[in-house]
């Protein structure tokens, strides 16, 4: 047993449902228990998706597992085919499901329904929500491919008719970080390079669409964690490559143009010569000297880790001092990442370990999940996010995509805004005790009246970092320390409270004077 | 029980309600459905009780699944670390039920060491730990005396397989009563169902004032202040889904004293006077001291009656909160009742809520959600409150709607509430009324 307070990823069968619910003319027919219709709610209120996803939950209760669950599921199929009329059908079971070892796909296959029903097996208690949608993507595309012959020269509607290159866009889903706006850039981009787009999947595809997969020359693969398994088989089946770099940043934009190039044989120079993002010139403006150097820590899946530190590092000139990655599939992927910044990748499922680690480093960024930016709260940091799990903030009505060009233009903005920056950080620094113009002061134009507490006395509302045998050691603060600490503007007090700490009983000091945390700022720098 | 072929359970079946003793109800038809429930499981009411029960920790030993459930459902509502966690049973707890014992036991240890504060600790049953059989009043026995006294370990099921939604609640205030301590010869009165702690202070002034006492509240505000419970105890029900907790206070001895539920300004005078009449207060007492309030809610109902009154109103089954507020919508605000739906109808508890609903209302208990999709559409009513998954989708389709969710979450008990309530049902047709995108 694992004990769990938050959970970055949900079961497998919620998965299964991301892909079900982004395709068009499929319906998930789901052997569950009640309560587990919970995860509609994931997509009409997080999502906000004006419709209900294409799941029907066949409910048994506890009376029924005396009696026949498994009737109860063929009657559930046999309603929801007739009710729904899908061009194909997914079945399954829900954690509670396999239990009962009923056999979904044998007692779908039994009713003989006339559309194809593609049976999952997704084990709840080993593998969790991004391997599910892996799986169930990885086994629609094995269903379907292929299955249209009819070919694409005498198909008036193919985009074969143009002459140009075509590729499939694989992995975006429903609930995903953004992948509605990426599909728009990238498709926009790959347009710009005289690539058409054969399908994108399983986002907008029907079962139908899926069995024309195989005409695409190349497949892109946005999402690893989802599509990487079906691309793969792509690839050994239909010769179809694959373009893996994700397009996340400038730089890695400009390497996935010159791979689709390449694959498809296109001219790319265009395209990389006008390469029309704000980003290098912001990061290069005088302004950006503030972020140089700015301690990141950076969390959630793999693909936007590694995006994300790549252009912390190159993009922004921050300091990578933390990383990892929920998707344990990839841990050898963002361990090789997190050597080239020098850190230990953490890889981990357990959201208190994150905390720990969130506070350990005292980081002035922390680039997260919606995990993080609980924990970035708590702790004081600020935050930007740049994975799943998400939250209905992370569905903006506004165009926002995190690749391709103008994907880098809005990751500049969104870490960015969340710093303090410029001559405020400075002015903060220089009139710490002024008594409307600090952290705790409301804004003076509001007229109200800020109540002041008083320096010394008020440490309830420091934000402690959380206690670890290390920082529970016998280092104290004398008070004239305490006060001098409070000069320091908040958004690195965490970082000099620690420092300081490590420097003192580094040095072998009981009690931290004025003195010693000067010491500890000249041997740290900064 | 009969056993329930699923062919035959899943037709929808029309049933003459008989059980409800009232003239006025004694023909009324039921409709009872099997089919897809769109609701949530008795895991849900923990996002709740743990703010509730202070020191109080809830251990759900279930899957990924339940863990994902009760963090969507708690959403963003929960900043600090919440006092509820999963022991998420992995594969190799399934191999064998004495290692699903030992990591239990492993899970508890490693919870009660970093959280020190904890004096009650819940062992919540799920699904998973139902279908394979994982004892987990046996497990709490075990565990209680390892830690006593420092930590009282207790168990419930709130699993989907035998629990709707509120009925967690129930499951969760059943497995205290027979840890209340026992009740002397002094008669006293006990509130019962988790109420907001505005509302309690609000209920406890009144009683207060009428004279009416001394007074507990199941669940009480932390786990060392549990009221004692007897035969001299008279309890009203605040929450109208609480079967099982009412069966237990009754094997203690108490008495149950028939009302409505204080829902709106009838339903709280009517609740309140039962208590009253069994103190045997003079009524005109009890006048006096309700007055205030009476008036306060009929001034504060006034502006929404415009605004409700007439309206059609659909419920779909949730929170078995709809029968009280679907009477309180119709009598006191003058909306039309189409159909509603209740997760599960405990007719003894609700007599005087059925007593008071026009005839020509549609009950139905259970739920086949796509039958009564295709009858909400043709009722085309003008709000239709329905769980968080129903909602966009009706909203895409042209309805109205009111999230069922927040008539749990939000103080609505009481006089000072009722006007809260209307609200509640009133701003979803002003933003239809507002909007001109």
């Amino acid at each position: 047993m694992q004990l769990t307070v938050w959970t970055y990823e949900g079961p497998p069968h919620v998965g299964a449902m991301r892909i079900a619910t982004a395709m068009e003319g499929l319906h998930y027919v789901l052997h569950a228990p009640q309560g587990d219709t919970y995860a509609d709610l994931l997509f009409t209120m997080i999502e906000r998706l004006p419709k209900r996803p294409p799941v029907t939950y066949t409910t048994f209760q506890a009376r029924d597992l005396g009696a026949d669950t498994a009737d109860l599921f063929q009657t559930a199929a046999q309603e929801a085919y007739e009710r729904f009329k899908p061009q194909a059908m997914i079945v399954g079971a829900s954690c509670t499901a396999e239990l009962i070892q009923d056999d979904p796909g044998g007692l779908a296959k039994a009713l003989q329904l006339p559309v194809p029903v593609v049976p999952l097996e997704l084990p709840s208690y080993q593998r969790k929500e991004n391997w599910g949608a892996a799986e169930t993507f990885y086994h629609l595309v094995r269903a379907f491919a292929g299955q249209d012959q009819s070919s694409d020269e005498t198909d008036p509607a193919s985009e074969r008719a143009h002459g140009r290159p075509l590729c499939n866009l694989l992995g975006p889903t429903a609930l995903g970080f953004r992948h509605r706006d990426d599909v728009r850039e990238i498709s926009g981009l790959l347009d710009r390079l005289g690539v058409d787009v054969n399908l994108v999947a399983p986002l907008g595809a029907t079962p139908a669409d899926l069995c024309k997969i195989h005409r695409a020359d190349f497949n892109v693969v946005l999402y690893p964690e989802i599509a990487g398994t079906a691309a793969r088989w792509l690839e050994r089946t239909f010769k179809q490559p694959m373009v893996t770099t994700v397009p996340i940043g400038v730089g890695a934009t400009k390497e996935f143009v010159q791979e689709v190039a390449q694959v498809a044989g296109v001219d790319a120079d265009h395209v990389l010569a006008e390469a029309p993002s704000r980003l290098p010139w912001y990061s290069r403006s005088v302004d950006s000297t503030y972020l140089t150097g700015k301690r990141v820590f950076i969390f959630g899946d793999a693909s936007h880790v590694i995006a994300a530190a790549r252009i912390a590092h190159e993009e922004l000139a921050f300091e990578v001092v933390g990383l990892g990655t929920y998707s344990r599939e990839f841990a050898r992927n963002v361990r090789a990442e997190a050597e080239k910044y020098g850190v230990d990748a953490l890889i981990t499922d357990d959201y208190l370990d994150v905390e720990q680690r969130v506070s350990e480093l005292q980081p002035e960024l922390v680039l997260g999940t919606q995990m993080e930016r609980h924990i970035a709260k708590r702790l004081g940091i600020p935050c930007a996010v740049i994975s799943a799990p998400t939250h209905v903030q992370d569905y903006p009505a506004r165009y926002s995509p995190q690749m391709g060009f103008e994907g880098a233009n809005v990751i500049f903005d969104t870490w960015v805004h969340p710093l303090v920056m410029g001559l405020e950080e400075h002015l903060l620094g220089m009139f710490r005790e002024d008594f409307e113009f600090n952290d705790e002061a409301g804004p003076s134009h509001l007229n109200h009246v800020s109540i002041q507490r008083p320096l010394p006395e008020a440490s309830g509302e420091e934000i402690e970092p959380a206690a670890t045998s290390e920082s529970q050691s016998t280092v104290g603060w004398t008070t004239d320390a305490e006060k001098e600490l409070r000069k320091i503007p908040f958004f690195v007090r965490g970082k000099a409270r620690r420092n300081t700490e490590t420097f003192a009983r580094e040095h072998g000091v009981n009690s931290i004077t004025v003195e010693t945390l000067y010491d500890a700022k000249a041997h740290f720098g900064r | 029980m009969m056993p329930s072929p699923c062919r035959e359970s899943r037709q929808s079946v029309v049933v003459q309600d008989e059980s409800v003793a009232d003239a006025q109800s004694t023909h009324r038809s039921i409709l009872r459905e099997r089919g897809q429930r769109e609701v949530f499981c008795g895991l849900t009411g923990i996002v709740w009780l743990h703010r509730k029960i202070q020191d109080a920790f809830f251990l759900v030993v279930g899957s990924r699944t339940c863990a994902h459930l009760i963090q969507s459902a708690a959403g963003v509502m929960i900043f600090a670390e919440p006092r509820f966690a999963t022991a998420i049973i992995e594969e190799r707890d399934l191999a064998g039920l004495a290692d699903a014992n030992e990591e239990l036991d492993k899970t508890v240890a490693q919870l009660l060491d970093r959280r020190p504060d904890i004096r009650l600790l819940f062992l919540v049953g799920s699904c998973p730990s139902e279908v394979i059989k994982l004892d987990l009043t046996r497990a709490a026995q075990r565990l209680s005396k390892t830690y006593a006294p420092q930590v009282r370990v207790l168990s419930y099921s709130g699993s989907g397989i035998e629990t709707t939604f509120t009925q967690g609640e129930d499951a969760c205030l059943a497995s205290l009563v027979p840890e209340l301590p026992e009740a002397g010869a002094e008669r006293s009165l006990l509130v019962v169902g988790a109420l907001a702690d505005v509302v309690e202070d609000q209920f406890t002034r009144l009683f207060g004032a009428l004279g009416v006492g001394p007074l507990h509240y199941l669940p009480s505000r932390d786990s060392q202040s549990l009221p004692a419970v007897g035969p001299n105890t008279h309890y009203l029900l605040a929450q109208p889904f609480l079967n099982d907790t009412a069966r237990a206070l009754e094997e203690r001895g108490a008495k149950r004293l028939a009302a409505p539920f204080p829902l709106g300004a009838e339903g709280t005078t009517q609740w309140l006077k039962a208590a009253a009449d069994a103190w045997d207060i003079d009524d005109a007492h009890f006048q006096d001291v309700t007055k205030p309030g009476r008036n306060r809610s009929s001034r504060a109902l006034e502006r929404y009656r415009d605004q409700l009154s007439g309206k059609k109103i659909f419920f779909f089954p949730d929170s078995q909160l709809e029968i009280p507020i679907a009477r309180f919508l119709h009598k006191e605000l003058g909306m039309h009742l189409t159909e509603v739906g209740t997760p599960f109808l405990q007719r003894q508890h609700l007599e005087r809520e059925l007593s008071q609903l026009p005839e020509d209302v549609q009950l139905s208990e259970g739920q086949d959600v796509e039958r009564q999709l295709d009858r909400c559409r043709l009722e085309s009513p003008d709000l239709v409150v329905c769980g968080l998954g129903l909602a966009n989708p009706l909203e895409a389709e042209g309805l109205t709607t009111k999230w069922a969710i927040e008539l749990v979450f939000s103080p609505i008990h009481g006089y000072e509430q009722a006007a809260d309530l209307a609200e509640l049902f009133a701003r979803p047709l002003l933003r239809k009324e507002s909007l001109e995108v």
